[in-house]
């Protein structure tokens, strides 16, 4: 066994839903911790106080620009990680942070809340709200991989992380209008029906075989997007899928 | 991989249950594996493309019985968003091993839940049996009743059957009247999403059926993972189907080839020209985005 590779949880403006589903991999992840990763940082499942130097950083919640503390840690955080993820839709997209206008216990003057792109760099990107224990637990293996592995270890993690580093780069606004902005009106959309069974509130119905987005509904996460097969499909990665699940599943036993 | 995918066997099949027989667009091979896995506790339930409320438009459905699964047998020849309910079927209806039919297209998108399973949660290790069907494209439900009402002067409601073969999109009504359209005259009605697809046999199933290749009354299989052959086998022992070599029966492998061939060359050329559909001021091409290369 290699060494393990550092990683910690920076919580920022979020509700700790992305917290409690990395603790959602229940065994797995103390197969994580045992074998792969060692937690150098979280809120609740840490005592640590000061922001430490990491392998990998997930950071939690929308950035506050109304609390020092909050974009001041950011930018520790960014100069203390290799490999900076903005974990969940708050993170990454705003998300529900998006609709804040003030006003709100315990913080009535706090209003200003941003994706994290706003304040740092940020290279990958793990929507939804919140989002999959699994998912997190597949970047957590690959990011050891892409770190501790060997060559065809490495090239394996890369593939499988580009997508989500690419999610990066595409910008920092996620909308259920994202699937008729880049998929319909691209002319990708082919009616599978990903979006409608992945959004977390139900905001996508399918109507003759098209998504419908209830916009009052949806809460800007991002996963709908994410999760459609046209708006990234790698086949590098996808031919392998029986391969890559089942060392996935091997890394867990 | 070559255009028919990986795969360990293919085979022309026909189920041996006349009930299915009776209702299964060609050799019943979808239904009469969903029936022998509900049997054997492979999976808890399917989801499938259930009757809609209007004549012809499939529902996704979760099914859990094989007199379920007989109502949804046959094709329709337009959109059912099956993977709608893939997170839903393990929540709501509770199942721990869930089967799924879908077109190439819908194989890729369960593929990429279990990878990247960003919002679906749970799934994973959920979907015990990916069936897949040959498709070279789809319509939508109106563009279907544009075929059946306007091309081939038939109303939806009596419509017993629809067929796509030998270069014709043929309806059967409840009265024995027979109505033919070219196959040509669909091209406008096709989605457009689907003229960017790389897959005819569904290259990511578990095992993947189509009429293309084999007989009337059979289909043509490929049995393609670890998890697809060990269904299959078990059915084979159960008696579920009647085999013949694919390479005994006409008109074969090849034809499944070609039009493979024909439809992922045509699509790759669409892909290629969406790079360079425009023009920027500088003379340089603008291009619409490809979802090969990055989101």
């Amino acid at each position: 066994m290699a060494e393990k590779i550092t990683i910690g949880e920076l919580h920022l403006s979020g509700c700790t839903g992305c917290l409690v589903t990395l603790a959602d991999n229940y065994e797995g992840l103390f197969k994580l911790l045992d074998d792969y990763a060692d937690l150098v940082y979280a809120l609740t499942l840490v005592d640590v106080r000061h922001v430490p130097e990491m392998d990998v950083c997930l950071v939690e919640g929308s950035c506050c620009l109304d609390d020092k503390l909050s974009v001041e840690e950011l930018k520790e955080a960014r100069e203390k990680s290799k490999v900076l993820v903005a974990y969940g839709g708050c993170a990454a997209y705003g998300n529900i942070t998006r609709f804040c206008r003030g006003g709100q216990w315990n913080q009535p003057g706090q209003e200003a809340f941003v994706p994290i792109s706003e304040v740092v760099d940020v290279d990958l990107y793990i929507p939804s709200c919140p989002p999959c224990p699994q998912e997190v637990r597949n970047v957590a293996v690959m990011a050891y991989l892409l770190l501790k592995g060997n060559e065809e270890q490495k090239n394996l993690a890369t593939a499988y992380l580009t997508p989500l580093m690419q999610l990066a780069q595409r910008g920092n606004e996620a909308c259920g209008c994202d699937l008729m902005y880049d998929v319909i009106n691209q002319g990708l959309c082919m009616g599978c029906g990903t979006c409608a069974g992945t959004c977390p509130v139900r905001a996508v119905t399918m109507e003759y075989g098209k998504p419908n987005v209830n916009r009052d509904q949806c809460i800007k996460c991002g996963a709908c997007y994410a999760q459609c097969p046209r708006s990234w499909f790698n086949f590098d990665v996808m031919n392998n899928y029986e391969g890559i699940m089942d060392a996935i599943k091997g890394a867990m036993q | 991989m070559d255009v028919l995918g990986n795969y360990k066997s293919a085979i022309s099949a026909r189920s041996t249950d006349k009930d299915i027989l009776k209702k299964a667009q060609d050799g019943g091979i979808i239904t009469t594996l969903f029936a022998y896995a509900l049997e054997e506790g492979i999976i808890d339930g399917a989801i499938v493309a259930g009757p809609g409320n209007e004549p012809w438009k499939p529902e996704p459905m979760v099914v859990t019985t094989k007199a379920e699964l007989l109502a949804a047998a046959g094709t329709r020849y337009t959109i059912s968003p099956n993977i709608s309910l893939i997170k839903e079927a393990t929540r709501s209806y509770g199942l721990d091993r869930v089967g799924i039919v879908g077109t190439p297209c819908q194989i890729q998108a369960t593929r990429k839940a279990q990878l990247y399973p960003i919002g679906m949660r749970d799934v994973d290790d959920k979907i015990a049996l990916a069936l897949g069907i040959f498709c070279m494209e789809n319509l939508s439900y109106q563009a279907l009743e544009a075929m059946v009402e306007d091309h081939c002067n038939q109303k939806m409601e009596s419509v017993v059957k629809m067929d796509i073969g030998k270069g014709k999109f043929t309806v059967y009504t409840e009265r024995g009247a027979v109505s033919q359209m070219p196959l040509k005259l669909i091209h406008k009605y096709v989605q457009p999403g689907c003229s960017v697809c790389l897959d005819y046999v569904a290259n990511l199933a578990d095992i993947s059926s189509g009429s293309v290749g084999s007989p009337d009354g059979w289909s043509t299989v490929f049995v393609r993972s670890t998890k697809g052959n060990a269904v299959w086998d078990g059915a084979i022992a159960a008696g579920c189907f009647e085999t013949k070599p694919i390479d005994q029966v006409k008109p074969g492998l090849d034809l499944v080839t070609k039009l493979a061939t024909e439809k992922i060359t045509k699509n790759q050329k669409n892909v290629d020209a969406r790079k360079t559909i425009g023009l920027k001021a500088d003379g340089t091409p603008k291009g619409l985005r490809n979802p090969y290369e990055s989101p």
